[in-house]
């Protein structure tokens, strides 16, 4: 059974190569679909199969910068893809970034960093969660509402409406953002990926999970348009991390070519998913998978203050994640081969 | 609208100041090299190593080449795939719920 490992030239690890691509498939439906590098699930899944942490990291960065440049391709073509807002926020995401990874040399020098770091993470983790079923629980009210007085919901009408008041700061430069459908001042985008980069340099993860819902919440975008420019987004962190990375010596490039083969297929399967799944659909998930990296996280935290259970929380943090990434990779391939399939027969149909 | 607008840059200006003085403030750790054993490799995987080796910059410029460039391979090759299906890869319906 040699034939199942190759040999990294770099690590100098033998990984087993089917395992790399399974891992691509999974992470790539799931990027696809909530527009997002997916390094929580990544990261992990590397160091299991045999990858040193730091390998991991800097590997897993640079599959994701091909992962998100096929997503990208793909929701470009649907029209998710709002490049303009993209490219302002990629201004704020840089700065904000390099901020942050500099307060996690000063934390490192106070020797506070890990706990610091894990507690912020726990906490925008229960907030992003929050946010996500505080909005689908007003949506889910405003449509038993409108049903009520008869009417039906505005197919674009959301829970939460943040935004609305953001749209109402009128500090120039203003920008219209066609694919997005908004009009707003460009200090919003620019203030929020830099918020947004400056969590990611702290967390030392690429973003998509704060970018995304941000994206919704602050700056007002569809969520389709949202996962599609989150995307763009993280294609070009990515390239930039995997640039840094691949500098200091940490990426393996072999094994991130290996799992591009199966990310081009899952990141296809996902990113056609969000063609059948509406808007809510994708924010249920997401908050879903949300849910389980808290969860994930606060395992990982437990020992710290308990040592005596440092294995079973160590077992169960990498079954939930591993659990999780199955499970939503099943949800959304199924959803997506059913919503094609209805799509061909109504086509036969037609004809 | 004004309180709002003062939280902000309030938010804004403590955001840049610590940043601006944590980065004056930090300084840089030595840095570990990792140099890869080429014994055990053969042909374009040596290579691939003794690059590695060799330069960390050609290796690091050669890597950011590779990564779209295979990208888009990829993706082209799975679109070629998936047009094969049937469905419509151009269009979607926007809707939130």
């Amino acid at each position: 059974m040699d034939w199942l490992y190759v040999l990294m030239p770099i690590a100098g690890v033998k990984i087993f190569w089917p395992g790399l691509i399974i891992l691509g498939v999974g992470v790539g439906v799931i990027g696809g679909f909530f527009g997002m590098g997916g390094a929580w699930m990544v990261t992990p899944g590397l160091n299991i199969l045999g990858f040193p942490m730091a390998f991991a990291i800097g590997t897993d960065i640079a599959h994701m910068a091909g992962k998100s440049l096929i997503s990208t391709m793909r929701h470009g073509k649907f029209g998710n893809v709002d490049y303009k807002l993209g490219c302002i926020m990629i201004v704020g995401t840089v700065a904000g970034f390099e901020v942050g990874a500099q307060m996690i040399m000063w934390l490192e020098k106070l020797g506070a960093v890990d706990r610091v770091v894990r507690w912020l993470y726990l906490v925008l983790l229960a907030l992003i969660a929050w946010m996500v079923f505080a909005d689908v629980a007003k949506r889910l009210r405003k449509e038993r509402e409108a049903k009520m007085a008869g009417k039906e919901l505005d197919k674009l009408a959301t829970g939460l409406e943040w935004h609305k008041t953001f749209h109402k700061i009128k500090i120039p430069p203003m920008v219209h953002l066609k694919t997005a459908g908004i009009y707003c001042s460009a200090w919003l985008p620019i203030g929020v990926s830099f918020f947004t980069g400056w969590l990611a340099g702290i967390l030392g993860i690429g973003g998509g999970l704060i970018r995304m819902p941000a994206l919704i919440y602050l700056v007002g975008c569809p969520t389709h348009v949202a996962v599609g420019t989150d995307l763009f987004e993280v294609m070009i962190s990515g390239l930039y991390g995997a640039g840094t990375y691949t500098y200091k010596g940490r990426t393996e490039l072999v094994a991130a070519i290996i799992m591009l083969v199966g990310a081009s297929v899952g990141a296809q399967i996902g990113s056609v998913a969000t063609k059948y799944i509406k808007g809510y659909g994708i924010r249920i998930a997401f908050g879903l998978a949300v849910v389980g990296c808290f969860v994930s996280v606060l395992l990982k935290l437990i020992p710290v203050y308990y040592p005596a259970v440092n294995q079973i929380c160590d077992v169960s943090a990498t079954v939930l994640i591993l659990g999780l990434v199955t499970a939503l990779s099943i949800y959304i391939t199924v959803k997506m081969v059913q919503g094609a399939q209805r799509e061909v027969a109504a086509k036969k149909a037609k004809v | 609208m004004k309180r709002l607008l003062g939280w902000m840059a309030l938010m804004v200006a403590t955001l840049w100041v610590t940043g601006t003085a944590l980065a004056a403030g930090g300084g840089g750790a030595a840095p570990i090299v990792i140099v890869a054993d080429t014994r055990r490799l053969s042909g374009i995987m040596a290579w691939w190593a003794n690059l590695y080796n060799e330069s960390h910059v050609y290796f690091t410029i050669l890597t950011i080449v590779i990564i779209p460039v295979v990208g888009v391979i990829f993706g082209v090759l799975a679109d070629v795939v998936m047009s094969h299906i049937g469905i419509d890869l151009k269009s979607r319906e926007l809707a939130e719920h």
